[in-house]
């Protein structure tokens, strides 16, 4: 599988910028998207951090222009993503979500190869690449391509997923809390090869997060929001050494402080 | 059962004009209502009218409605078709709304996200996840027309009816039964057959 795997070739990644970058629903109270400026680097696994409501998923999703900002701009390889057609914008740029919505009366193989099958690729070079990108994942193609969706566990369905996303060579992929469905062994074994999968493909992730473990161990930079505002960017190591105020703090520190307590338990029990 | 024997082919050319009369009516009827349900099922208000005026005609006494048809557009198998394409409205409607409304909304995120067009969306991911649902619809309509359609032959429109009337004007008791049973037979078979459609379109 590991020499299947090396068949795919780097991607690369795109740069991605954020300018002054608003997002506020209608008939909201607050922006759910402050005056948000960041870079992240062509090839980054940049990591959205925050509690839920943050803004981190809108500012995600702007990416794609699944949502629209009211105000700034969102720049791909220094291009305006307005200026693009959003369905032709959308086939280069991968997108995995929690719920994975792997299409339920498609094969996994179908699955996959939706987004080249829009874009036109031939049936050779296809069935080529989703059999590369199952690979890839680690799922056997000759076990895992004509099954259904229902027929995958959990994780099986998520790698599915992140095979779908990544079909057509997307240079950014989005991930919006793609492992938080599944359990703690699974979500291990999945970060694991997100992170192999992106060392091999220098693709740019933009992966959303409200668990500071999976967001310390993945990031390249954590990006930690609340409120609609980017309160702090940093590699994981600067976020947990220098905090840059007390809700960063409070939100890496309260989290070892569970950890501590979730491992003490057992003994006060007995 | 000496009138079956006897009139067999009878029997059989006027399920085949009953067959005719509901799949006839079962196509034009989900012509309309696939686009009033896409609709209704999109637009919450749109939906609201369009069950409440579907459903008001559903409630309509099935001669009257065939009364008040002729009056219109007079006797014959066109007047029974209008009628009975009326009436698979509202439970085709509702099969289609309910089966478009039940769709994992994480499906069409991700189908947005991926690229797809809101066309591409609608018949490549919600409709194949709504079949089920609304093949259901589709099964109690075609139930429904075949009991209803017994009615046409009162408006020259042939089918099984044609059994029934005949037998209650001549007061020939094996004749009612051998339409009704012939009727309820088809009326099985239908059931029976889309619900293993169901089955087999379900992931």
């Amino acid at each position: 599988m590991t020499s299947s795997s090396r068949t795919v070739s780097p991607n690369g990644g795109a740069r991605v910028e954020l300018r002054a970058l608003g997002v506020r629903y209608p008939n909201a109270a607050a922006a759910a998207v402050h005056d948000v400026d960041l870079t992240i680097e062509a090839g980054e696994f940049a990591v959205l951090l925050g509690p839920s409501g943050c803004g981190k998923s809108t500012l995600l999703r702007t990416l794609n222009r699944l949502v629209e900002p009211t105000s700034g701009t969102v720049l791909i390889d220094g291009g305006d993503v307005r200026e693009r057609d959003a369905t032709e914008l959308r086939r280069g740029i991968g997108y995995v979500i929690q719920a994975v919505g792997l299409f339920p009366h498609y094969t996994v193989a179908e699955n996959v190869s939706i987004v080249p099958q829009l874009l036109g690729w031939d049936r050779a070079r296809i069935d080529r690449r989703v059999d590369e990108l199952l690979a890839l994942i680690r799922l056997d193609p000759a076990e895992y391509r004509d099954r259904k969706p229902r027929q995958l566990s959990g994780g099986e369905a998520q790698r599915v997923g992140v095979a779908r996303a990544l079909a057509a060579e997307p240079r950014v992929l989005l991930m919006d809390e793609p492992f938080a469905a599944v359990d703690a062994i699974v979500r291990a074994s999945l970060q694991d090869e997100i992170a192999r999968v992106h060392r091999e493909l220098k693709t740019t992730v933009v992966f959303v997060t409200h668990d500071v473990d999976e967001a310390l161990r993945l990031a390249d930079r954590v990006v930690v929001m609340n409120a609609g505002h980017v309160v702090q960017t940093g590699p994981p190591g600067e976020i947990l050494e220098r905090p840059a105020d007390d809700f960063v703090r409070h939100l890496v520190g309260v989290d070892a402080e569970t950890r501590r307590l979730a491992t003490e338990r057992p003994l006060i029990e007995r | 059962m000496t009138y079956v024997a006897a009139h067999l082919d009878r029997i059989g050319a006027l399920l085949g004009e009953h067959v005719v009369l509901v799949v006839s009516s079962l196509v034009v009827a989900l012509l309309i209502a696939l686009p009033l349900g896409i609709v209704a099922a999109r637009n919450a208000r749109a939906g609201g009218a369009i069950l409440a005026v579907t459903g008001a005609i559903y409630t309509i006494p099935s001669l009257a409605l065939l009364a008040l048809l002729v009056a219109a557009l007079g006797l014959g198998r066109i007047t029974a078709i209008v009628a009975l394409v009326a009436y698979a409205q509202m439970i085709l409607i509702r099969g289609i709304v309910a089966g478009l409304r039940g769709v994992d909304p994480a499906l069409v995120d991700a189908a947005r996200g991926l690229g797809l067009t809101a066309r591409q969306t609608l018949l490549r991911v919600e409709f194949p996840a709504a079949l089920p649902v609304v093949l259901g619809g589709v099964r109690v309509a075609t139930v429904s027309l075949v009991a209803l359609a017994t009615v046409a032959a009162w408006i020259n429109a042939g089918g099984l009816g044609v059994l029934l009337f005949e037998g209650i004007g001549t007061n020939n008791p094996q004749k009612i039964v051998a339409g009704a049973l012939a009727a309820a037979a088809l009326a099985i078979a239908a059931d029976l057959a889309l619900r293993a459609a169901e089955r087999a379109v379900r992931t």
